[in-house]
């Protein structure tokens, strides 16, 4: 007792005014500030590099959605020697629009207003523009009207600034008549070799179909897989060694899984080169391990206690699981499913694998038609000498960012929806 | 230490399982459910050795002892919740209305529906109140119309005396009620499958006094209705509920008797130890 005093006693009070103690503490105020500087610096980089990208990819982008046109004027009673508009109307107008010559009518025209080489100024494609304005409001066949016509690409990018000498000098020749319209081609079109006709609705839908078949098949498969493994499935060796497995899966390079439905889907099954079918089936390989995993962790979460609760009261073990683990897990796994599908949406190196690198210029449609998808869209417009393609691309990734929003949005709202449903 | 536990698991529990199986004597009601050595196995570790009650319809059964000494593992054996458990194995006679309950042929939803059993947390589901109570007759089918259903919710709520609390919020969430009126929601689940027994695992251990106070009521109130077996570590608890007592330590059930007996006169020098507060 008296030694416990003694040492007590000894013990000299801790000198908080202290030089050295005073300097401690400031060396640990300034490692606190250092340490919030660099994590602050950190994200300010990030953002940085975010906002940069995004005006990059905007600036660029939005030049994609327009087109350079040029006034022409067409006289149709002429040209057509006195068509009605009541030929272009109802299930023959198309036929009829055919043999009427339309790219011949646009051709004189142009040649009228802008000489011999005047040809030369126009997007070859151009003269559909005076298709679809025929179709849309026949009455313009019986009069004489004047028409905005995309102009030929260099010229287009030129106007837009960004031109060589050659074209810039046609621009300044031209001045005024040069206007810029919204270029509806870029939305209803698929791809093309002139960048004044292509557009991104074929490789959109044909992403659309992928994703739709992806999730078709990945999704309840996923599901199903982490349920049971969760619920059903005794701990053993054998489980251990799936749950390596699919976490092996999850994190195999992508164009394997490509090579893999090469094998598999073409080689074995021999199914269509190049189709939406085996893209989906080939991306759904891909995300199921991402599913599965999210999904059982997902799983996992549920308090053991409901599942006792529904059990205490004589719940099938199918019953816990379909009216309380389940709907309890679902946020969870829908979150696991927007990442994998995020990546599955945005993965190009196995979609070259199975052939959907083609020239597709029609939108497909079906499951087995020849598609493509937007990111190999992309990686192909990339890849184009013509520069009226840097635009598309640019273009084209606002619209693949788009569609990935939507789809996200759409993710986090059944999330939200399913995570208050009670 | 040891060799007080050496002693009980070799010649007392032999000599105290015989003896203590009569306890139950006329006006104690019909039996309801037996057990005879009972033995259940956590892989290698043996959790319960030999253990032999009988449950009767009249009497709150009350199991006590200190923590880890079987009572809740024994209480799950009674409905097979022990199922769940993929190491756990059970081996010994038990039976409900003198079929065996570990038989093959014996449907284990069925027995979960006629044995309910409230837990030591509450766990309501995460749905309304009324669904709540409704999740078990819907799954069994025991309602035909949406009035029955209605009927059922109802009774089993005024039963665990909730009716006036939550009558006019049958639609909010049953995990928005206080920690009491959920656990009472949870003996409000169990009643509306019609059980013929109830098990509670320690039901007020997670609940304040006054909660506490209103459960045991109900126990009281449902006495009779229902054969009730209730697990608890608090002995003034056991005295009060209960009318049949046991007694376990290290998996061995030391005593068994009516309950004035065993807080007043035990037969076991281990009972008393524990009652006094010696151990435990």
């Amino acid at each position: 007792m008296n030694s416990t005093a003694a040492i007590v006693e000894a013990r000299n009070p801790t000198d908080w005014q202290g030089d050295a103690m005073q300097k401690r503490i400031r060396k640990r105020y300034s490692a606190e500030r250092r340490f919030k500087a660099l994590g602050l610096g950190a994200i300010m980089l990030s953002a940085g590099f975010l906002a940069f990208l995004l005006i990059v990819m905007v600036g660029n982008g939005l030049r994609g959605f327009t087109q350079t046109e040029l006034p022409v004027e067409i006289d149709f009673p002429a040209m057509t020697g006195g068509a009605s508009a009541s030929q272009f109307e109802g299930a023959n107008g198309k036929a009829n629009l055919r043999t009427l010559g339309v790219r011949d009518i646009v051709n004189a025209s142009v040649e009228i207003q802008y000489g011999e080489k005047g040809r030369e100024l126009f997007s070859a494609g151009g003269w559909q523009a005076v298709s679809t304005a025929i179709m849309s409001d026949p009455d313009v066949i019986e009069t004489k009207t004047t028409l905005y016509l995309p102009v030929e690409s260099e010229i287009d990018v030129a106007y837009k600034g960004d031109g060589n000498a050659f074209a810039e000098k046609k621009v300044a020749e031209l001045g005024d008549k040069l206007s810029t319209g919204f270029n509806s081609n870029f939305l209803f079109n698929s791809d093309a070799t002139d960048p004044m006709q292509v557009g991104i609705w074929g490789a959109l839908k044909g992403s659309l179909i992928t994703m739709f078949i992806t999730l078709m098949i990945a999704f309840p498969i996923g599901v199903l897989s982490a349920l049971y493994l969760e619920e059903y499935a005794p701990k053993n060796r054998y489980t251990d060694l799936i749950e390596v497995s699919i976490n092996n899966l999850a994190a195999v390079p992508s164009i394997i899984f490509g090579l893999l439905g090469l094998a598999v889907f073409l080689n074995l099954f021999g199914l269509p080169r190049s189709a939406a079918l085996v893209g989906g089936l080939t991306l759904a390989l891909m995300t199921m391990p991402v599913i599965v995993i999210s999904g059982r962790n997902a799983v996992k979460a549920v308090p053991p206690s409901i599942r006792e609760a529904a059990l205490g009261i004589g719940a099938s073990q199918m019953q816990v699981v379909f009216h309380h683990v389940l709907p309890l897990a679902l946020p969870g796994i829908l979150t696991g499913t927007i990442i994998g599908m995020a990546r599955a949406l945005g993965e190009t190196a196995p979609l070259l694998m199975i052939g959907m690198r083609a020239f597709i210029a029609t939108p497909p449609g079906g499951i087995v038609e020849p598609s493509t998808v937007l990111p190999v869209q992309i990686f192909l417009w990339s890849d184009e000498v013509n520069r009226g393609f840097v635009e598309k691309t640019s273009a084209a990734i606002i619209v693949l960012l788009l569609f990935l929003l939507t789809m996200n949005a759409l993710a986090i709202y059944l999330r939200n929806r399913f995570e208050t449903r009670w | 230490m040891t060799d007080l536990v050496d002693s009980a698991s070799t010649s007392e529990s032999s000599t105290m399982t015989e003896s203590t199986v009569p306890a139950i004597s006329a006006g104690d009601g019909p039996l309801k459910m037996t057990t005879r050595n009972v033995d259940v196995f956590y892989g290698e570790k043996q959790a319960i050795n030999g253990v032999s009650i009988d449950v009767t319809m009249d009497n709150v059964t009350a199991f006590i002892g200190p923590s880890g000494c079987g009572k809740s593992t024994f209480l799950r054996c009674l409905n097979r919740m022990n199922d769940t458990i993929p190491i756990a194995k059970v081996t010994g006679d038990i039976t409900l209305e003198g079929e065996d309950i570990y038989a093959p042929k014996m449907d284990v939803v069925q027995l979960r529906a006629r044995v309910g059993m409230v837990f030591q947390k509450p766990n309501p589901f995460p749905k309304s109140i009324y669904d709540n109570i409704a999740y078990g007759p819907r799954i069994h089918g025991l309602a035909t119309s949406k009035d029955e259903l209605d009927n059922i919710v109802e009774t089993s709520l005024q039963r665990a005396g909730l009716w006036g609390e939550v009558q006019d919020r049958l639609q909010d969430s049953g995990t928005a009620l206080s920690g009491g009126q959920q656990q009472r929601l949870c003996i409000a689940r169990a009643i509306a499958v019609d059980p013929e027994v109830i098990l509670m695992d320690e039901p007020c251990s997670a609940l304040d006094p006054i909660a506490t106070a209103k459960i045991e009521e109900l126990i009281h109130e449902l006495r009779g209705k229902y054969a009730i077996v209730i697990v608890t570590h608090n002995m003034q608890q056991a005295a009060r509920v209960s009318q049949r007592t046991a007694f376990f330590h290290l998996g061995t059930l030391v005593e068994y008797g009516v309950t004035s007996d065993i807080f007043t006169n035990p037969t076991q020098e281990k009972t008393r130890d524990y009652i006094t507060g010696r151990y435990g």
